[in-house]
This record gives structure tokens, sequence and C-alpha cells, in this order.
């Protein structure tokens, strides 16, 4: 603390609440931190803990009448923000501290260019006119990595693709070079090959600039690779607060300890995920003790009773904060030692030998969407979404899907279901052919396979009560005889994915995401299905809820021999769950085979890139990281030859010209490379 | 859960039931045949859908959570009390029976041609006190000068009293005034006593169902401090009430609103004609709805060629004019109505059936906007998961556009036929206007405003049925306009998550 002058912005004691006077909701509760010039501070934590709201406070733009800063004191660079007006403050905004939203497709104005939304910050803070403000345009969006920049400050955001949008979105907070920046989760809504470009880009844009960024994540891997500092945040507390090094290598806290042990991955595979019991209380709630008491594997009695107070521990080389009573030197643990951590980690029962005769067979599927245009809706062309893809699914097994948005996995899913239907190719199920199977025959069989979808809150009518939403699938295939049986079947699925029999009395939107998603499994298994597509079911999730979800995917399998065609693009969860794996680029399948192998010697450029791309916890492990160029290509008119070899970093004269052949591999690989011809 | 989704429809089929009796048997009571006109019937139709309408909401928690919002809103409670005064004197207006003739003996009980509404016995006072021609409001003399003979023999021209309005004064030039005064105070405190005894008579109800005491109950609606706004809606029925009492005591002793052409007291037309009104707003509205909800969802459902052949239908019938098409429609039913008098008992009759006929015409006119918006609503909400997941559950298709798509877009549709009411009462209006509206003896705004056109070039101007008709169909669509507002509010998801 000896170097004050270095500290940028500090922060003591902010309070943000929303609603009534009298029992506020306390979205921020006591926070205090410093951001010093030219570093990194991360700010960590699930959804709905008041990580964003700390942010928004920052530059007052806390949504009125609503919400209201209820005290506390911010000083930027010495000056207190609280005191200024709004007037003052746009000086301020966006000129000295500028944000990045999350959403990169909402924050752009769509009837503006591009270039006209960066000039308006240059002309209002900068005070360029003029021929300058172009000129500068041009430069910030070349120093964001945007090709071709001259050209793109007349498009639109609607022209733009999303990684495209977010460094736009960059470039604008960087044009009023400011001193601070705040990103809040600026690559959430993005694929991890973008993800690590963007990241890279605000690394670099650091080292040149010296700006100071507050990063405001959910994602312990981004923490690990990019920040000087990380603050915990829980229930509108910060509960930890270390450098990175210091942080990762003794955590202190249960719940970031916890939040450590539920992210997925491939050393945990076969075992339970830790998983991290409830949710994050309601914060109009009035805390006597640890906020995290109720969820705590630690727990104290007098956790129950009393406030933990902030702790400074002194390090070699800098402050640890932690707020818990297990590190006050003047509270004496209890003689009753409180449990250990149970070891939840059992060893699943899974014969990873034991590979039957496919279940679901699909030779060359391929989904092709006409282009209509003018008066006579003529076909102009065809939307390659999947282009000839090749699988088996075993029984009691799960096929990992993998590949950036846009490349057809969902299609995929929604091909084989019928749900869409395929333009060509065959699906067979247990010998029968789906594609020719229609009205009846199609709709007896449909219980046979079943989907879950990414977006708990849009999968469930909700106009209906739970109860209703179990028994559709039942009445429609007929299962249970009256009434009473089918209340019967669903109390047990119920109790099956870890609901409250009473559960079936409510609606969907009294549930949180995680336990709508259990609801949403247990519509799926209401109809006995052999064969389920879980399509991304844990990316809206938070880590501890996606650790629930996977557990309980897991076990049912291994309870009901289920099969699982798991789309997603999250690999640390593949790691975990997933038998084999298929990598998609661009409506096809370039590497198949089982997941130890894929992951271990990853043998497709693709793969390879796709893997280096995802953060990682482990620190020690120096990979080389493989930045992919450009971004995925429209699958209207997919690149001759190899779809990959215009990002391709080992891209070969022969790729441009023909698209590979397979080439197998003893261990079960398949490959779609010039590089194993 | 079985036997509560019997009780939904139980208790409001009694209810309907129990009124279906009191049809059939006061009137045998009474001595006069009852008279069940088509429009009537649809608003028997109606009511009873409305009923079970408001059973299904009451059962089912979301759309209570909405409505109990609109309830919770002043101005829309405000609306709400304007629009029932409304619909009380329409659905009054809507029970017709037919008089008794004074028999011979022997002979079978010959009934009266001309039939009568409930409306027409409570009003007739107003109905039956016709004078020669126009009369000015609280006017004690005709507005047109005639020849009188005098006792004496002698014949002048002067302005002659009225027969029925102001017979009581002596003096009317002296003493009109402070009769009007006098009347009307009386007819206020008359108003205020009747009120205040409804209103007591209420809260009562109110605190029974909350299981509260009287006195308490009522102090804290007079606080404001009860969740639904009751004190604006006690405060906007005692203003009813005070009002209509008032217009009641005076009308017993002038024209309030003066005379027509032919003598009939406007205050009588006025309030006979808030039936067309509401018959118009809401029968066309029945109509119409099934093609709109039916056609809209299956279009934006399955798509391919089924869409195709909706969207051709509507982009067809929406480029013909509108006007034209009603105007064609309407005078060939006229032809009809003309060339088979033996299919109508009475002159209503026909009346009636040139109206069911108006509604029918704007229905087929006017649902297209709606399954247009449907349409795209349904292409939104097919690509939902949850539509998706039941498909793969092997739903049949109209399960669930019953089950899933239907309660999905109900809000649209209410907030549709909210909105438009107020526009299909002004439609009647300009289409009677036009001359293709309702039957010319239809007593509706449309026509009033029709005669009072002709005698606007007066001098002195005759102003008096414009303003009447103007005012109470200006009360109407702005209650609606307002009420519409508010259950747009409720329903609209965006605006709910901000709450």
């Amino acid at each position: 603390m000896e170097d004050n002058k270095d500290i940028l912005l500090s922060v003591r004691d902010l309070r943000v609440h929303f609603g009534s006077v009298t029992a506020p909701v306390r979205a921020v509760d006591g926070v205090s931190f410093d951001i010093r010039r030219g570093e990194t501070f991360a700010l960590l934590g699930e959804s709905g803990c008041g990580k964003s709201m700390t942010a928004l406070s920052l530059l007052q733009l806390i949504p009125t009448p609503a919400g209201r800063i209820a005290g506390g004191e911010v000083l930027f660079d010495g000056q207190d923000l609280m005191a200024l007006s709004e007037i003052q403050m746009r000086h301020i905004r966006g000129k000295r501290i500028s944000m990045i939203f999350q959403e990169p497709m909402t924050s752009l104005n769509p009837v503006m260019t591009v270039g006209a939304q960066i000039a308006e910050v240059l002309i209002q803070h900068v005070g360029l006119s003029g021929k300058a403000v172009s000129e500068r345009c041009v430069e910030l969006l070349d120093a964001v990595g945007i090709p071709a920049p001259a050209k793109r400050i007349n498009d639109y955001p609607h022209q733009l693709s999303g990684g495209m949008k977010q460094r736009v979105m960059i470039a604008l907070a960087l044009a009023g070079e400011p001193e601070l920046l705040i990103a809040d989760e600026p690559t959430t809504a993005l694929d991890v090959t973008i993800q690590a470009q963007v990241l890279d880009l605000l690394a670099g844009i650091q080292e040149d600039t010296g700006m100071a960024i507050m990063l405001i994540t959910h994602d312990l891997g981004i923490v690990a690779g990019t920040v000087d500092h990380v603050a915990i945040m829980y229930a509108g507390q910060i509960v930890e607060q270390a450098a990175r090094k210091e942080f990762f290598s003794n955590t202190l806290h249960p719940y970031a300890k916890k939040l450590f042990a539920a992210v997925p991955g491939g050393h945990k595979r076969g075992r339970k995920l830790e998983t991290i019991k409830g949710s994050v209380p309601p914060l109009n709630t009035k805390f006597h003790g640890c906020r995290f008491a109720e969820r705590c594997d630690e727990v104290w009695p007098r956790c129950y009773e009393q406030q933990p107070r902030w702790l400074e521990l002194q390090t070699d080389d800098d402050s640890h904060g932690v707020r818990c009573h297990r590190y006050d030197a003047r509270i004496e643990a209890p003689h009753t030692v409180a449990p250990q951590p149970k070891t939840r980690l059992t060893e699943a029962q899974i014969s990873r030998e034991q590979k039957g005769e496919p279940l679901l067979q699909i030779r060359d599927l391929k989904v092709h969407f006409p282009i209509r245009k003018g008066l006579f809706k003529r076909v102009v062309g065809h939307v390659y979404a999947v282009d000839g893809v090749d699988m088996e699914i075993p029984r009691g097994r799960t096929l990992a899907l993998v590949g950036e948005s846009g490349c057809g996995k969902t299609t995929v899913g929604k091909g084989l279901l019928q749900l869409i239907r395929p333009t060509a190719g065959s699906v067979s199920y247990r010998g029968q052919e789906l594609t020719r199977l229609k009205g009846e025959a199609l709709r007896r069989l449909r219980s046979q396979l079943q989907i879950i979808f990414q977006d708990p809150f849009s999968s469930m009518n909700p106009r209906m009560m739970v109860s209703s939403i179990l028994e559709e699938g039942m009445r429609a295939q007929q299962i249970g005889e009256s009434a009473a049986e089918r209340q019967r079947h669903i109390a047990s699925l119920l109790e099956h994915v870890g609901l409250p029999a009473s559960a079936a009395r409510r609606y969907p939107h009294e549930f949180s995401g995680g336990q709508r998603q259990r609801i949403c499994v247990a519509r799926a298994l209401a109809v006995k299905p052999e064969l389920i597509v879980c399509d991304e079911p844990t990316s809206a999730l938070d880590v501890s809820v996606q650790a629930q979800t996977l557990n309980l995917l897991k076990d049912l399998q291994n309870e009901l021999q289920l099969s699982y065609l798991f789309i997603t693009h999250n690999l640390s969860v593949v790691d975990y769950l997933a038998h084999d794996v298929a990598v998609m680029y661009l409506g096809r399948i370039v590497e198949k085979g089982p997941v130890e192998t894929i992951m271990q010697t990853p043998r497709h450029p693709y793969t390879e890139a796709l893997l280096s791309a995802v953060p990682t916890l482990d620190e020690t492990s120096e990979r080389e990281v493989i930045r992919l160029q450009g971004e995925l290509p429209s699958p209207i008119n997919p690149p001759t030859g190899c779809h990959f070899h215009p990002r391709c970093p080992r891209a070969m004269e022969e790729c441009r010209r023909h698209y590979p052949a397979v080439t197998r591999w003893e261990t079960g690989e398949e490959v779609r490379c010039h590089l194993y011809m | 859960m079985q036997k509560l989704s019997r009780q939904f429809w139980f208790a409001p089929l009694l209810i309907l039931a129990g009124l279906w009796l009191l049809w059939l048997f006061v009137p045998l009571m009474l001595g006069v045949k009852p008279v069940m006109l088509w429009t009537d019937r649809l608003i028997v139709l109606l009511l009873a859908a409305v009923v079970l309408l408001v059973a299904y909401i009451r059962r089912k928690a979301p759309l209570r959570e909405a409505w109990l919002q609109v309830f919770r809103q002043r101005r829309a409670m405000i609306a709400l009390v304007v629009l029932c005064a409304f619909i009380v004197i329409g659905l009054l207006d809507s029970i017709h029976y037919r008089k008794p003739l004074p028999r011979s003996s022997g002979d079978a009980v010959q009934y009266s041609v001309e039939v009568l509404s409930v409306l027409d016995a409570v009003l007739e006072r107003l109905r039956a006190r016709e004078e020669k021609t126009y009369s000015a409001p609280f006017a004690t003399h005709l507005y047109a000068k005639e020849t009188v003979t005098l006792p004496d023999g002698r014949q002048v021209r002067i302005y002659p009293r009225l027969t029925h309005a102001g017979r009581h004064l002596a003096d009317p030039q002296k003493d009109k005034a402070a009769d009007i005064m006098r009347t009307s105070l009386q007819g206020v405190a008359g108003g205020v006593l009747l009120g205040l005894s409804l209103l007591l008579l209420l809260t009562r109800w109110l605190a029974w169902r909350k299981r509260q005491a009287f006195l308490s109950c009522w102090r804290e609606i007079w606080r404001g401090a009860s969740e639904i706004p009751w004190r604006s809606i006690f405060l906007t029925i005692l203003i009813v009430i005070v009002s209509i009492s008032t217009a009641w005591a005076l009308s017993g002793k002038y024209h309030v609103f003066g005379t027509d052409k032919v003598g009939q007291d406007v205050l009588y037309l006025s309030l006979k004609s808030i039936r067309t009104g509401l018959v118009i707003g809401t029968l066309t509205t029945l109509v119409m709805l099934p093609f709109a909800i039916a056609l809209g969802i299956m279009a934006g459902y399955f798509r391919g060629w089924v869409d195709d052949i909706i969207q051709y239908l509507y982009t067809t019938l929406s480029s013909i004019p509108g006007v034209l098409l009603i105007a064609a429609a309407i005078l060939s039913i006229q032809v009809y109505i003309a060339n088979h008098p033996s299919l109508f008992e009475t002159a209503t009759d026909r009346a009636d059936l040139r109206l069911l006929a108006l509604c029918v015409i704007l229905g087929i006119t006017s649902w297209t906007g709606l399954c247009r918006l449907l349409r795209g609503e349904t292409l939104k909400l097919r690509e939902m998961d949850y539509i998706q997941a039941a498909t793969a559950l092997g739903v049949r298709h109209f399960t669930i556009l019953g089950r899933h798509v239907m309660p999905n877009v109900l809000h649209i549709v209410l907030i549709m036929v909210v909105l438009d009411f107020s526009g299909l009462v002004l439609a009647e209006a300009v289409l009677s206007y036009v001359g293709v509206g309702v039957d010319p003896s239809t007593i509706s705004w449309g026509n009033m405003i029709n005669g009072a056109r002709l005698e606007l070039a007066r001098e002195p101007v005759v102003w008096w049925s414009l303003i009447a008709a103007f005012c109470l169909m200006f009360t109407l669509v702005l209650a609606a306009n307002l009420f519409a507002d508010a259950v747009r509010d409720a329903f609209d998801p965006r605006l709910r998550e901000q709450a």
C-alpha cells in the first residue's frame, strides 16, 4: 500500500440498493477494492452476485429510480466520483473510464454505421473534427485488428460478425483513450477461438497504452490466464481478494475452493464433480452470519451467528484478503470439528471398454436450407448447414459433438430427431430408417429419442404447470394407464432429478435456471427414451449449477443405460462427460474418435487450435496457444477444397483443391486432413 | 387436480342456467311474449363466453396475476366502472318482449307488433313523451313557430308551449332556472343517498370476503390503503349514480337533451344507441375472432402451402377497399330483406338482421390485421424450444396448436379486441353517416349524427343531437381506450419485466 500514487481507482464500502427503502435488495453490500494503473483486475462470481452492479455504479449508471447508491466512496485518480453531477460525470464516462458490455449484438446502434458511432465519441470526448475524425476511426479499427478498416467504417453493425462487433465495441471504448476500461463479461457471448483473440487484443492494448482493465467474468479459466489481481464476489460482498499467483496457489475461502472443484475437466472423468448445494441467497434477506454458510461444507456453528470480518493476511509480495472465520486468529475453531468435506468423489461404474452395436447410425446426413429470392421465390442458393455427417452412437455411451457456433451442431441434433427434415442421408435407429418414417409411425418412435435444450427459460411453456409439462409426453405416448398412475410417475421422475414432489404444482418461472434444466431432463425421461440429444444443456448455467446438471446426466446414464449426443462448445465438459468426440467444422465432421486420444493427441489442426484456445486453470502447463485467423466462413458458399484451409496455420496447396478423404487410425480415430493422407 | 378442472365451468354454468330460467318464467308471470332477436342470441353467447373465460382466468395463476395488475391501476378501474354502466344499459336494452294487445273476449291473445326492451320499460316516461318537432334542451317552448288558434278565434304565429316539458311552470321565463336548480338538487340528494347505501353494501361484501371488520375495511378503503383502488372505484360509482339520478329527476319535467325532428327525446335516443354501439363493437369481434385465430396460427405454424393460401386470402381481402365491400354487402342484404317480407314478423326483426349483417361484414373485412399479427407471433413461437420439445415428445399438431401456441398468443388477441372495439364503434357512426350503416329505423349514434347533419345549416343551429351523440360516444370510446391501455400494459411481457 506504500505506492499510493499508483492507485487509479479506489472503492471503499460501496453499497447499492434496489427497491423499497425498508426492505431493499442489497445488490452490492460494502465492496472495497483498489485498481492500480496498468493492471488487470478481475471481479469473479456467479450470476446475480452483484458484479455488474458494482461496475455500473462506478459510472453512476445504476438504473434509476429502482436502484440507488446507498453509501460508499469511489475515488478515481483522487477525485470522488460520487460527488460529481450528471454533467461532470459525462466527461468521465467514455473519456476516462470506458465500458464494454457482454452482448455485442445489442450494444451497437443498428441504424448507425460503425464509423459514425466511433466518431461520436471522438467528437464528444477528444474534440477532434473534420478529417482527423475519420483518420482516427480507421486507426482505432486497425488497432483492434479489423481487416480493411477504411472500408469497414461504412459498415452497419449487422454486416459484422459477433467477434467483429465486440472488436468495434472495444474500439469504441478505446476512442476516448481511457485510463480505466471496464469489461463486463466481454467474451461470454463469443466462441473459444474468438474469445482468445479478444483477450489477446485487450492484453496487447494494455501493454501499449498502460490503461487499467477491470474484467468482470464468471469464467475461472479467463482469470487464470490474463489478470494481475482477483477478487471473488459472493452475494454482494467480496469474499476473497489476492494477486493472481497467490490466489491460485493458496486459495482460502471455501467458496473459491468450491468454484475450482466444480469446473469439469478430463482429470475428473469418472468421478462426480464437486457441487455447491443450493444457490445464491436472495439479496433482500437480512444476513446475520456468513452469507455462504448455507452452502458451505466447512461451516462452523459460529458462521450462522456472526458475520465474518475482512481479514488482511500478509504474504510475501502482496496482501491476501479473505472474509471467513476460518482464518480469523481471534476466533477459535470449535471443539467439535465440523464434518470434513465429504469425499463425494465416487467411482462411477462405467465400463469404458463395453462398446455394443450402435443404437443410432447416421450416414451422410445433409441438411440444406434453400435461399429464395425474388417474386417467384426461386431458389438462388443453399445454406449448407449440415453437409455429409457420419456417426454412430452406441448404447449407454456419450458422443460429444464439438464446434464453434454456426458450424451446424444443433442442426445435426434436430435433423436426427426429424425436427428438421434432412435433405439427404440416412438416420437409422435400431435398424429403422427415421428419415422415411411419417405421421403415426414417427410419432410412436419419438418417445425413444428426446432432446434437452440450451436455454432453460424458453424450453418450457410458461403457462403450464410442471405436472402438465411432464404429463404431456406421457399422454401423447400413452404411457401410464390412468391419471393417477401418471401422477405417481411424475412424482418419481421429480424425485429422480432431485426436485421435491411439491414442484409439480408450480409454474416454470418459480424455478432457478438449474432447477428448470432438471425439469427439462425429467420431461425427456418421462417417455422412457434411449437416446437424449443434449443441446448445450449447461452453457446458460453457472459453474456450480453446471456441475449439478452434469452429475445428474451422468448418474442417469449409469442407471438407465442412456445414450447421449452431447452438443457443446465447452471442451472441458466434453473431457469430463464424453466417451467419444466428433469435431465439426462448417457442416462436416473433421475429426472423431475416443475422448482420451482426441484430448491428448489431437490430429486435425482445427482440433488442435480449439483445444489450445481453451483457457485452463493449470498455470504450470506452458502450452503454446494456436491463434486462428478470422472467423467461421459462411455456410452459403464454403471455401473450396478443405473448408478449414483459409484459417489453417498448416495449409498446403493441396488443401485449396480437394476436400480431404478420411484417414483412419488403429486407436479408432478418423481424421479428414491432407496432412495425414 | 381433476376436481379442480371440473369446477371451473361448473359455477358459471349454474349462473347461466339460472338466468335462462329467469328468462323463461318472468315473462310468463308478467303476461308478455319474450322475443329473442338474432343479435340478442349472440349477445347471450358472448356473455356465456365471457363468464366462462372469467372462471378460467381465475384458475390460471399467471393470467390471474396479469388481470390483478389491471385491477390495481386506478385509471383502468375508473374506465371499467364507466364501461360497466354502459354495458348494463346495453344489456337491459337486449331483453326484448312484446306486449299483449287488449283482447276481445274468447280470442287467443294477440301481441303488439312493437318490440320493446326492458330499457324501454324503464324509460317509458321518455319514450312516450313525444313533442311535435325540435325543442332545445330544457326548453319549455317548441323550436319552430306555429300558427295557433287562440280561444277567442284569432290565429297567431308563436312558439307554442311543449306538451310534456315545463307544463307545471306558471311563468316559464321567471321560474325555470329556480325549478331546474331545485329539481337537480333533489336528484343529487337522491343519488348520493342511493350511491352511499350501495357503497355500504359493497363494503359489507368486501369485508365479508376479506374476513375483516366492517369499519376497518371501510377506513382502509377511504384512506386509499387497499390493494385494488377501491376509493377511486367508489367515487366513480358515486358520480355515475348521482348523474343518472339527476338526469332522471330532471327528465321527469324537461327534455334534458332536447327533442329531435319528430319530437323524440334525444336523451332516450342516445341511451338506446348504446346497445347498437356495443353490439357493433363486440359482435363484430365475435365474428372475426375464429377466422383470425384459426387461420393466423395455422399459417404461422404449418408454413408451406397452408401459409401461402392464407396469406393470399388476406392480402386479397385487405386490398379491396373496405367501404366498397361493406356498401355492396349491405345493399344486397337490403334487397334480400325487401324481397322476403314474410320472413320477418316485425320491423325490429328486419332492422336487427341488417345490424347483424353489418357486424358480419365488418368482421370479414377486419380479421386480416389480427390474422397477420398472429401469424407473425406464431412464426416466432414455433421455433421456441418448448414447441420443439412437444414435437419431439410426439404430441399431435393440433394439440400443440391448442395447448402451446394459442395460450401464448392470447394476449395479442385480447389487446387487439379491446383496441378494435373503439374503432368499430366509431366505424358504425361513419358508415351510418355515409348511408351504408344500420337500418334508418335503428336508433344509433350514426343515425343521430346523420340526422343532425341536415340541421347544421339551419339558423339558429340545432346542435343538441350532435352534441348528445358525441358526448356518449366520446365517454364510451375514451373509457374503452383507457381500459385497453391498461390491459396492454399488463399483458406486454416487456413492460411486465420492468415492473
